[in-house]
């Protein structure tokens, strides 16, 4: 089973990377970018065989580790193993 | 009086700690292993600054994790003194021992000079013999120290009197331009609560002989040693 797993910044919290990103962007000529927030990407590869399993165990992770509820959001996706 | 200095791998200021704890103070001081349960007979815990753990994932996130953090954290919650400088500082947010987050530096750039502190409250042991108002001078050197809390929590931290330090300048003025790295309100130190443990981005380990620059970082160890002696009444 493959959890991808999405780590971002709350909301009203200050990127500074965000900002330094899209000013590069801005000067390599891409002006439409009106914002960018950076954030992180884990891929989970687990070993069980319960997509529900797979996600209570990916949720309890998120919270105790993988994110800061003080300054991050996080969303998963799980993904089954073909057949 | 017995202190503690934990050790993870990656620290790098414990032996700061440690000389001036052992040869300036004359304190008993043993180092705290992270992989060691946490010892008993501890009257002061200090987390040193560095990079535990390689600051992986975020600083401070999976130090506390470690054996010796767990016994930190019911020794804090008995009412044990505990000084996180820096990384430690990052740590005690992560473990919930201290509201709020460390996050980059607005300047995205790692940060290394002196500053001035002014003391915003000296009802607390680890600043118990400094005025309010008074400047400290000492170091700071990070790249993730911008204090960031919710304006709730922001609120809550100064109606209770848990901001003890904020970055000044030379005349005691809090302003943009003496913040080093973008924190909320100027915070560069708080305490929880119940004022036994306490957390600064700058560091007074670096600030206590006056062959490194200047001797105000003892005004917070000599506060917890003269806290830690009023308490076991020696």
């Amino acid at each position: 089973m493959l959890v991808k797993v999405f780590v971002t910044l709350k909301e009203g919290v200050l990127d500074p990377q965000g900002k330094a990103v899209q000013n590069s962007l801005h000067s390599l000529g891409f002006g439409a970018v009106q914002d960018v927030r950076v954030g992180k990407y884990l891929e989970l590869h687990m070993d069980v065989s319960a997509a529900e399993d797979a996600e209570q165990q990916a949720r309890r992770m998120c919270d105790k580790l993988l994110a800061n509820p003080v300054i991050e959001d996080y969303r998963f996706e799980i993904l089954e193993p073909a057949e | 009086m017995r202190w503690g200095v934990a050790v993870f791998p990656g620290s790098c200021d414990d032996d700061d700690v440690l000389h001036c704890l052992r040869n300036v103070l004359g304190q008993d001081v043993r180092t705290l292993w992270h992989k060691d349960p946490f010892p008993g007979g501890c009257d002061g815990v200090v987390l040193p600054g560095g990079f535990s753990y390689g600051d992986y994932l975020r600083a401070g996130a999976m130090a506390r994790f470690s054996p010796v953090m767990q016994g930190i954290v019911d020794f804090a919650g008995s009412g044990g003194l505990v000084l996180g400088i820096c990384n430690g500082f990052q740590i005690l947010c992560e473990s919930g021992l201290l509201p709020g987050a460390l996050t980059r530096n607005a300047s995205l750039r790692f940060v290394c000079r002196r500053v001035y502190l002014r003391v915003e409250d000296n009802r607390s042991p680890f600043t118990r013999l400094a005025e309010p108002g008074e400047l400290l001078e000492m170091p700071v050197k990070h790249g993730e120290g911008r204090y960031y809390a919710n304006p709730a929590t922001l609120k809550q931290l100064d109606d209770n009197g848990q901001v003890l330090l904020r970055y000044a300048d030379a005349a005691g003025e809090v302003s943009e331009e003496a913040n080093p790295n973008g924190s909320a309100d100027g915070i560069a130190g708080i305490c929880n609560r119940a004022r036994n443990v306490f957390g600064l981005m700058p560091h007074p380990e670096d600030a206590t002989e006056a062959v490194l620059g200047g001797e105000s970082g003892l005004k917070i160890f000599s506060s917890m040693v003269d806290e830690i002696r009023r308490g076991s009444g020696s």
